[in-house]
């Protein structure tokens, strides 16, 4: 892709988030689609591309009344988002359509209408991981840290630490489901789930929904929003199986979906105004501080603790508060990405003076799949 | 009501040896023939160099612990806490299991301790091979 071909041009979450009873999935998917046709002046027959995760895009075109000539419905967990971004561009750019909306919506709290499968017992997770008892994500996303921790010496204080300085960047969100202030104490006195894991270096679970639409860089400037140009993108997968994961220090996939991007864009690190790392866990902004390139082996620990992506530090970083005290469906990475563009067009509740250049990164499963998408607002 | 029973692994063509090694004890593993490559879970083919050449072998069944979880949430078969571990087995794959036979506390879960496999038995069929503190010498 043509680094600022492509622009976002409607991005919208659902018009709540939080705990959510009395809507089902598919309508916080649609709740979250009208908002973002409303945001760019669009209506579903303008919309001829379709891209979404968990459920299938016929049943979202269907219940929105589109009638696509593209659709994907790559579902790699919750990156999948940042999947369909980066497809979307490439269909956009080769003509196979000319505005798409990618939509997410999970009622992971609730638990009305869901639409994700199981993990089934032929599977080879289903053989040879979950008769050990691995029961949901804190089980599984969580057993590499303390082969990090050994290698690095990272700490549990440097694990309190990333909720604490989320919960700063929260604070400021008045959308955020987790505001009061907490301090390290607190982290490490809270209900233990997975040891190392205590509750508060867990994502929240919440319900909600979030939408985007893209077109081509000369459709944006017809359109009322800011265009948020696409710079560059990268995606890759390893295993669905953590305990195949070839280094539990690193995860393959961040770094070959980071690399791509990165070259993608032509950009380097220093460039970069403001970063989105999916955290579902409190080690996750230091895996892929590492594994994107922002510092060194065994560095993001400390560079954390040492307030550098906290408000006011020189790389600010989960500025909505994140995963661990925004707002976590399960599938993430649409909320990074709802964020990325806020920043982009300088409307973000912790706004980011001056930023230009925004990294979102995210991860599918347990360091399953990873997807990375670098935007802008200003057209290279 | 019945007990809640861990989740119970569903064998597959490709998986089968491996359940039935487990059955009577033995921890199976596969060796690539062409590049030696020693690899799992199962499959009827080398994930390193795709040959179809491949043999099945009994594993020494020693093993040191990679990293961990102790869990601490309820899980139908389980009484918290337990440990969620991967190990890494001599003949160098690593596998998901629990480590038992010893306290479920980081200090008694120490990363590299030497493991030995066990197997028990979740019915007629399957069996699960699980890892305990090793008493013999590596």
């Amino acid at each position: 892709m043509k680094p600022g071909s492509i622009a976002i041009v409607g991005a919208a979450e659902s018009t709540e988030l939080g705990v959510l009873p009395n809507i089902s999935e598919i309508q916080l998917h649609a709740d979250a689609a009208l908002n973002a046709m409303r945001d760019c002046g669009l209506k579903p027959s303008h919309i001829d591309g379709v891209a979404t995760a968990a459920t299938q895009p016929q049943a979202i075109a269907h219940y929105l009344g589109i009638t696509p000539t593209w659709v994907d419905g790559t579902s790699v967990g919750g990156c999948s988002f940042m999947l369909h971004v980066r497809h979307a561009a490439a269909a956009i750019e080769s003509g196979l359509c000319k505005t798409v909306l990618i939509t997410h919506g999970e009622s992971g709290r609730s638990g009305i209408g869901l639409t994700r499968a199981p993990v089934l017992p032929a599977s080879l997770a289903g053989q040879f991981e979950l008769p050990y008892g691995t029961f949901g994500p804190p089980t599984m996303f969580t057993i590499p840290v303390l082969r990090y921790m050994k290698t690095y010496g990272l700490t549990e204080e440097h694990l309190a630490n990333v909720a604490v300085i989320q919960r700063e960047w929260a604070a400021m969100n008045p959308r955020a489901m987790a505001q009061a202030p907490i301090t390290v104490a607190d982290v490490l006195a809270s209900k233990m789930i997975a040891w190392p894991f205590r509750l508060l270096m867990c994502c929240l679970v919440t319900d909600g929904g979030g939408a985007l639409i893209l077109t081509s860089a000369e459709r944006a400037r017809d359109m009322p929003q800011r265009p948020v140009y696409l710079l560059g993108s990268g995606e890759s997968v390893e295993t669905p199986m953590i305990s195949q994961m070839a280094d539990f220090t690193s995860s393959r996939a961040f770094r070959v979906s980071a690399t791509k991007a990165f070259a993608e864009a032509g950009i380097d690190h220093a460039e970069v105004d403001h970063l989105m790392i999916y955290d579902a866990f409190a080690h996750l902004p230091i895996y892929g501080l590492e594994d994107l390139g922002f510092v060194g082996r065994g560095e993001a620990g400390a560079f954390i603790a040492e307030r550098n992506t906290a408000p006011g530090g020189q790389l600010p970083m989960n500025t909505n508060g994140g995963g661990l005290s925004y707002m976590h469906s399960g599938m993430y990475g649409m909320y990074a990405l709802q964020e990325s563009v806020r920043q982009m067009r300088g409307i973000a509740p912790a706004q980011v003076p001056a930023s230009k250049i925004s990294v979102c990164h995210g991860v599918g499963g347990m360091f399953a799949a990873s997807g990375t998408i670098i935007m802008g607002n200003q057209r290279p | 009501m019945a007990e809640a029973k861990r989740a119970r692994p569903q064998p597959t063509p490709e998986t089968r040896h491996f359940w039935e090694g487990a059955k009577h004890g033995e921890l199976r593993l596969q060796r690539c023939d062409a590049c030696r490559h020693a690899y799992f879970p199962p499959r009827p083919f080398c994930p390193a160099c795709a040959s179809r050449e491949v043999t099945v072998f009994r594993a020494s069944g020693r093993a040191t612990l990679y990293s961990y979880v102790i869990s601490h949430r309820p899980a139908p078969g389980f009484v918290p806490p337990y440990s969620i571990a991967v190990v890494e087995l001599e003949e160098g794959p690593r596998m998901m299991t629990n480590v038992v036979g010893c306290a479920q506390t980081p200090a008694a879960l120490v990363l590299d301790m030497p493991l030995e496999v066990r197997f028990e038995a979740l019915d007629d069929e399957i069996s699960l091979p699980l890892f305990a503190p090793a008493v013999r010498a590596p």
